[in-house]
């Protein structure tokens, strides 16, 4: 069942965080994997979970929460791992990027010194050899005359060029997967367009896997194969990227898709969804999307839907009871249909 | 009774002092730089541009709030002025703000209902109690918000519900002009599109004018009848949102086109500009995109580009406006 080639395995994956008065549950068993080389997007709204997914995998949470389940990297336990294993992994096999570049760096510390650190932790380079690797490096993540550059400070960078050093660190561990939150949410779209073929040129070039965590839907299609919709800290689709858009079967999903402005169809009033998230202290029985949906019925209150086969390909699938009532709706004459996707789908 | 805008070679400078000695230099930050456009009673014109082009600036020089270097700004038969006198406050009751933050443009300590009517106390001194609580459920229904939220302190409210909030707030003086920067910004995909309809909706029935400011093109040709594109200060491009941005003929517009994140398209197809918008304190001399712009000749460098219309729309490019741009061939 398990395939080897799988890079990240995460199962059952939950996060409580502990309050004084309250106890509050942000992630409701996560299961997710990653192959080798794969390009994964994680979509949702704010509050869905989508970044506390790879923090917790990481250990990078705070100590008031509480982490369950499990999350294998290569087939190796990395929860709960002890630190010095857990620095190995971070940076080494798994690197991160977070929105704010600027607020990543450290300000008191030349690009060169923070990129050297970097490169001593996870190559063990240091001195000249250090030096040359971190000059490649800047060159490569696009930053002309690397080497003035590397003794400048980040206050004297701006928001692209930040973000391509925390681009170039995340490189400097030679890892397998980057986790790039949020990446250009804080750039303009020019810049930000740099960025994001910066980010897909590297990783065609080190077939290394990428997981883009973000809240845009157009962005996460341009540059993944694979997307993961989350909604109160449950992954509800998990589809082909291709399938996403062309038949997205969860109603959330299909909310979010009409809600965005069209750029090139005609100019028509939105689908809003009605509503607003729940808070996740008090979240509604059953389907969490429940109170926001359009064809909800008795059912969706009374358990929390499994995730199951939604359209012609296997790997679409969804947690929705009612994938019946919308699947002969959206997906136009499914004829080339494998016999058992559909056996379970009713 | 809706009147219309005009910004005639709205300017504005700052000074920058350099630090050091006495007699060092200062350096002028042309935050915007010869501004004209024109919105016609009951339009909304949609302003686009990366961070430092100008968008905010601009906005705070329609409402009166900062003077402008040189240059007018007219709003229904009057010059909007920005000295706070008697005809600067009878002017800011027909003009009106929404901020991108609504959490930073609301009082903490303020239930939201006092919110909303406070401006009405200061402008429509006219109003007993009860026609104020009148018109404050009045506006507080139109934005979708429910009467008890009205008991409600700000940090109570969802991002979306306090965004209705300032927009309640701007409503309830029945205002003419709405100037409204990046007002979705902060909110998720699915409030974004609540708040845009409450948008649409307020317009048909009120017919406000409108300046919509917002660096989000889809956003904008939601809303927009008319868009201008910024760059360092100037209007690059102006015409009809389908003509902008679906035929494109400024390159820094192309660009800006080609950058949005659209479905069913691979990453490839965008046009990647070299480089990244050049700081204003040092604006490029001629065209202010010839840095870095993909089709620049030799005479872009001096010479700087008009906006020149023709039909519907207007491009700052010596390009297109003179397709036999002499200047030598591509630099």
């Amino acid at each position: 069942m398990i395939a080897p080639a799988n890079l990240i395995e995460i199962r059952n994956l939950s996060v409580h965080f502990e309050g004084k008065r309250q106890f509050v549950r942000a992630l409701h068993g996560i299961d997710l994997t990653l192959k080798r080389g794969e390009a994964l997007g994680i979509v949702g709204e704010s509050g869905c979970g989508k970044s506390i997914t790879w923090m917790a995998a990481l250990g990078l949470l705070g100590s008031n929460a509480r982490v369950s389940g499990s999350a294998k990297l290569d087939g190796q336990e990395i929860l709960g791992a002890s630190d010095e294993k857990l620095s190995e992994i971070r940076g080494g096999r798994i690197a991160m990027i977070f929105q704010d570049p600027s607020s990543s760096l450290n300000p008191l510390h030349k690009i060169g010194w923070q990129l050297g650190e970097a490169l001593r932790l996870h190559q063990g380079l240091t001195g000249e050899a250090a030096r040359k690797e971190a000059e490649r490096l800047i060159d490569r993540v696009g930053i002309a005359n690397g080497r003035q550059r590397l003794g400048e400070y980040p206050h004297e960078f701006s928001g692209g060029m930040n973000q391509r050093v925390m681009i170039a660190m995340a490189l400097a561990g030679n890892p397998d997967l980057v986790v790039a939150d949020e990446p250009t949410t804080a750039l303009d779209a020019t810049i930000q367009a740099q960025i994001l073929d910066l980010l897909d040129d590297i990783r065609r070039e080190r077939g290394m896997a990428l997981v883009l965590i973000s809240h845009d839907l157009g962005m996460v299609s341009e540059m993944t194969e694979r997307v993961a919709v989350m909604y109160c800290g449950r992954i509800i689709e998990d589809t082909p990227t291709a399938d996403l858009f062309d038949h997205p079967a969860h109603p959330y999903t299909r909310g979010l898709i009409a809600a965005i402005p069209s750029f090139d169809g005609p100019r028509q009033r939105l689908a809003a969804i009605s509503g607003t998230v729940p808070p996740p202290a008090n979240l509604p029985p059953g389907c969490t999307f429940a109170p926001r949906c359009t064809i909800v019925d008795i059912g969706c209150k009374r358990a929390v839907p499994m995730m199951r086969p939604a359209g012609t390909d296997p790997r679409h699938r969804a947690a929705c009871e009612k994938l019946d009532a919308v699947l002969p709706t959206i997906t136009p004459v499914p004829t080339a249909a494998k016999p058992n996707a559909v056996g379970i789908m009713q | 009774m809706k009147g219309a805008l005009s910004a005639r070679e709205l300017k504005r400078y700052y000074t920058l002092r350099q630090r050091g000695s006495l007699f060092s230099t200062s350096k002028t930050l042309k935050a915007v730089d010869g501004l004209s456009f024109e919105v016609a009673p009951g339009e909304m014109f949609g302003l686009v541009g990366e961070s430092g082009s100008g968008k905010s600036t601009t906005a705070r020089l329609l409402l009166g709030q900062i003077p402008p270097t040189s240059g007018e700004v007219w709003f229904g038969g009057d010059k909007v002025g920005s000295k706070p006198d008697a005809n600067w406050r009878r002017m800011r009751k027909r003009m009106q703000m929404i901020y991108q933050d609504p959490l930073s443009a609301l009082d903490p300590r303020i239930v939201i209902a006092g919110q909303i009517e406070e401006p009405l106390i200061v402008h429509f001194p006219e109003f007993t109690p009860a026609d104020r609580r009148r018109r404050v459920a009045q506006v507080m229904a139109d934005v979708g918000l429910l009467s008890h939220h009205g008991d409600r302190y700000p940090h109570e409210l969802s991002g979306g519900q306090r965004q209705r909030v300032i927009i309640a707030r701007a409503l309830a003086m029945e205002p003419e002009l709405l100037v409204c920067d990046e007002p979705v910004s902060a909110l998720d995909v699915s409030v974004q599109a609540q708040v845009l309809n409450v948008f649409a909706d307020i317009r048909e029935r009120t017919g406000f004018t409108g300046v919509f400011i917002s660096h989000d093109l889809k956003v904008v040709r939601q809303v927009a009848d008319r868009v201008g594109v910024m760059y360092l200060g100037r209007i690059v491009e102006m015409g009809t949102p389908d003509e902008v941005f679906h035929r494109p003929a400024h390159p820094y517009t192309k660009a800006l086109v080609s950058a949005v994140p659209r479905t069913g398209r691979s990453a490839r197809s965008r046009i990647i500009l070299v480089g990244e918008p050049p700081n204003p304190v040092n604006v490029p001399s001629g065209c202010p995109f010839h840095t870095r712009c993909p089709e620049a000749r030799s005479g872009c460098r001096s010479l700087v580009p008009e906006l020149v219309a023709s039909g519907g729309r207007a491009v700052a490019c010596h390009l297109v406006n003179n397709p036999s741009f002499s200047g030598g061939e591509a630099a």
